[in-house]
């Protein structure tokens, strides 16, 4: 066992934390008040190469591993959420997907300009009637010749406005057994014709980020952009899942940094009662449940990328680190602005901030409740993983720096 | 083009620095590329992509210190030498002048020598100069802007960043360049270069690797180290019924401390 990040993973965390310091941090307050994405974020996180971080290079990608993958977003969203959800519904729910399900021609065509950060993806799956529910999804598709025609509404999609594909799972067979074995995905060009989108306002947080609805009106997919086969969709899905979830837990634990190391620097400069608060116990217990709360978090999502480098199925460990890292994550920047005091009140400081972005991970990506009852399933042994027709592939340093 | 960058690792701008016991300390901060050194890096890689030529990034310092040049590998410089030897530790700027034209010798013909503006822990700025000095090549130093480089020529005209404001300067190839921020901006490692520079085994020349054997016992030493001392304040203010009052005993005290 070795807990030591090797010298590549010390760099890349570096450079992402650079990038993220230099570029994105001076202006993140402005964004967030105003409501829009920092300028040319999508395009210098391409430029970059962060976009396609762990897709092999012979697919556009920079074929580094999992574990860069986490370590990347625990460095966006300690600056600020907003970098890390585009980590997620690019690369996690739309690249990775690919990766895992898609056919080589698909590859080709969709993942290649993703990795590269040309195209922009996102995973279009909830709807307004259907999230927790995912198998009782109202969307549908028609075969129609050699096209499938989609028809039905997506909502709370990350990049709606900004993305050029989506990955999209519909109901396409009406009569199976069980519900979830009549939906089938997509890669769908949001260009097609029928489809319009927006962006949703008024949220509590994320607010520097594009969330949105996808509707679909007659829109004529090509059956060849069929990820996976037809009935397979929910499986994809949930595979999406395991590799946005990752996602999500390692930038949680980001934010959670983010409230330690603020409130440590605001603890040791303020004073009260003729001493810096950090001297005084109970500030000490909020910051000691921090420190602890990130270490283990760490741990947690460090664990599910090496499961994943080992290409082991990783749905029960991945779960728990998106649960744990995103409810201690809320909780730090609760209780960073509660170090602040009323200054953390105020957007004059990051905390209020890093508590509205935490608020939404808890309910994304499958809700904390959802991770509750996976984790109870595997624990009581009712949940057993069955090999899928498509795994998430190994990493191999070989086969993903080959060109 | 045969382009030399020497570089040194630094601490991290962010650390406390403190003074223990006549020595300076940051503590476990981590150490990195000298900020500076990274303008120095970028602009030779520039100066490679257009003229073609090879970057060498040079760095003297103890055996583990490598930090700095893996990133300036990982930043796209084509190979990297540490420089290190016990007889090396604590030289002054003299001797490491002395040392570092040595391995610009041994590396070959150098067509440029770049240097950042100084190091941001020892802050001398002038290690560049002396090395120009010793290897008998001019030294352009502050440069904000390569104006015109011709190769074929031997000539590089530059633009000079000083107090009283710019210069513009030509001078034959091979030159010693120390350059300043307003250069350029540098880029991040790419993965690939974070790839590469993570496998590179870096060469250590040693002095005797350098055909240095004589002593190197320091011209300047720094035998205590204080820090400066800590500056109090002390806020009074001035009471007063009226404006005019306030101003009045303003004033007062302003000229009792003889400030005005």
């Amino acid at each position: 066992m070795n807990f030591e990040l090797s010298e590549e993973h010390s760099m890349v965390q570096k450079m992402v934390r650079d990038f993220a310091q230099k570029e994105i941090a001076p202006i993140i307050k402005e964004a967030d008040r105003t409501g829009e994405m920092a300028p040319n974020v999508l395009e210098r996180m391409g430029e970059l190469g962060i976009l396609g971080i762990c897709i092999p290079v012979r697919y556009g990608g920079q074929g580094m591993d999992y574990i860069s993958l986490g370590l990347a977003c625990e460095e966006l969203e300690a600056i600020d959420t907003t970098l890390r959800v585009v980590m997620s519904v690019h690369t996690g729910l739309c690249s990775m997907t690919l990766l895992q399900w898609g056919t080589e021609e698909q590859k080709q065509k969709f993942l290649i300009p993703l990795a590269k950060g040309e195209k922009i993806g996102c995973g279009a799956f909830s709807e307004p009637g259907a999230g927790s529910d995912f198998a009782n999804i109202q969307a549908v598709g028609k075969r129609d010749g050699d096209d499938f025609v989609l028809n039905g509404e997506k909502m709370w999609i990350s990049l709606a406005t900004k993305a050029d594909y989506a990955m999209v799972t519909v109901r396409t067979l009406f009569d199976t057994e069980k519900v979830s074995s009549g939906l089938t995905t997509f890669i769908v060009d949001l260009e097609s014709p029928g489809i319009t989108r927006g962006d949703i306002h008024g949220k509590l947080g994320v607010r520097a980020g594009s969330t949105g609805w996808i509707s679909f009106q007659d829109v004529r997919v090509p059956a060849a952009n069929m990820v996976g086969e037809e009935g397979e969709g929910f499986k994809v899905t949930m595979s999406a899942f395991d590799s946005g979830r990752y996602t999500v837990a390692a930038g949680a634990v980001g934010l959670t940094r983010a409230a330690l190391e603020a409130s440590v620097s605001y603890a040791k400069e303020r004073t009260a009662f003729g001493a810096p608060i950090a001297q005084h116990q109970l500030i000490q217990q909020k910051i000691a449940g921090m420190a602890r709360d990130y270490e283990i978090g760490r741990l947690l999502y460090l664990k599910a990328g090496w499961l994943k480098n080992r290409g082991e199925r990783n749905t029960y460990e991945t779960s728990i680190a998106k649960h744990f890292a995103t409810d201690v994550s809320f909780t730090a920047a609760s209780e960073a602005i509660q170090v602040h005091g009323a200054y953390g009140y105020s957007d004059e400081y990051d905390v209020e901030r890093y508590m509205r972005n935490a608020r939404g991970a808890i309910i994304y990506e499958g809700s904390n409740e959802i991770q509750t009852l996976i984790q109870a399933d595997y624990a009581l042994g009712w949940r057993k993983d069955k090999p899928l027709r498509c795994e998430m592939p190994a990493y191999s340093t070989e086969e993903w720096q080959s060109t | 083009m045969n382009i030399v960058v020497c570089v040194k690792q630094t601490p991290d701008t962010a650390a406390t620095v403190t003074v223990e016991g006549g020595e300076v300390s940051w503590g476990d901060a981590p150490l990195v590329l000298n900020p500076w050194d990274e303008y120095a890096v970028e602009e030779a890689l520039q100066i490679k992509e257009e003229h073609g030529g090879q970057v060498t990034a040079l760095s003297l310092g103890p055996e583990d210190a490598q930090e700095a040049l893996k990133q300036s590998l990982a930043m796209g410089c084509d190979q990297a030498i540490l420089i290190s030897d016990p007889a090396f530790a604590g030289l002054d700027t003299l001797q490491v002048s002395k040392v570092l034209a040595a391995a610009i010798e041994k590396v070959g013909d150098p067509d440029l020598v770049l240097f950042g503006r100084s190091s941001v822990d020892s802050d001398t700025g002038i290690t560049g100069t002396q090395v120009a000095r010793r290897l008998g090549f001019p030294s352009l130093i502050l440069v904000s802007k390569v104006v015109s480089l011709d190769p074929a020529g031997g000539k590089i005209e530059v633009e000079r960043m000083l107090e009283e404001g710019r210069q513009q300067v030509a001078g034959p190839l091979p030159a010693v360049l120390s350059v300043v921020k307003e250069i350029n901006e540098p880029r991040y490692p790419s993965f690939m270069g974070i790839r590469k520079a993570s496998k590179a085994e870096i060469p250590i020349w040693s002095g005797a690797d350098l055909g240095i054997s004589d002593d190197l016992s320091a011209a300047v030493h720094w035998p205590e180290i204080i820090a400066p001392p800590k500056i109090e304040t002390e806020v009074e203010m001035i009471e007063g019924d009226t404006a005019e009052e306030k101003a009045k005993k303003l004033a007062q005290r302003l000229a009792e401390e003889k400030v005005i």
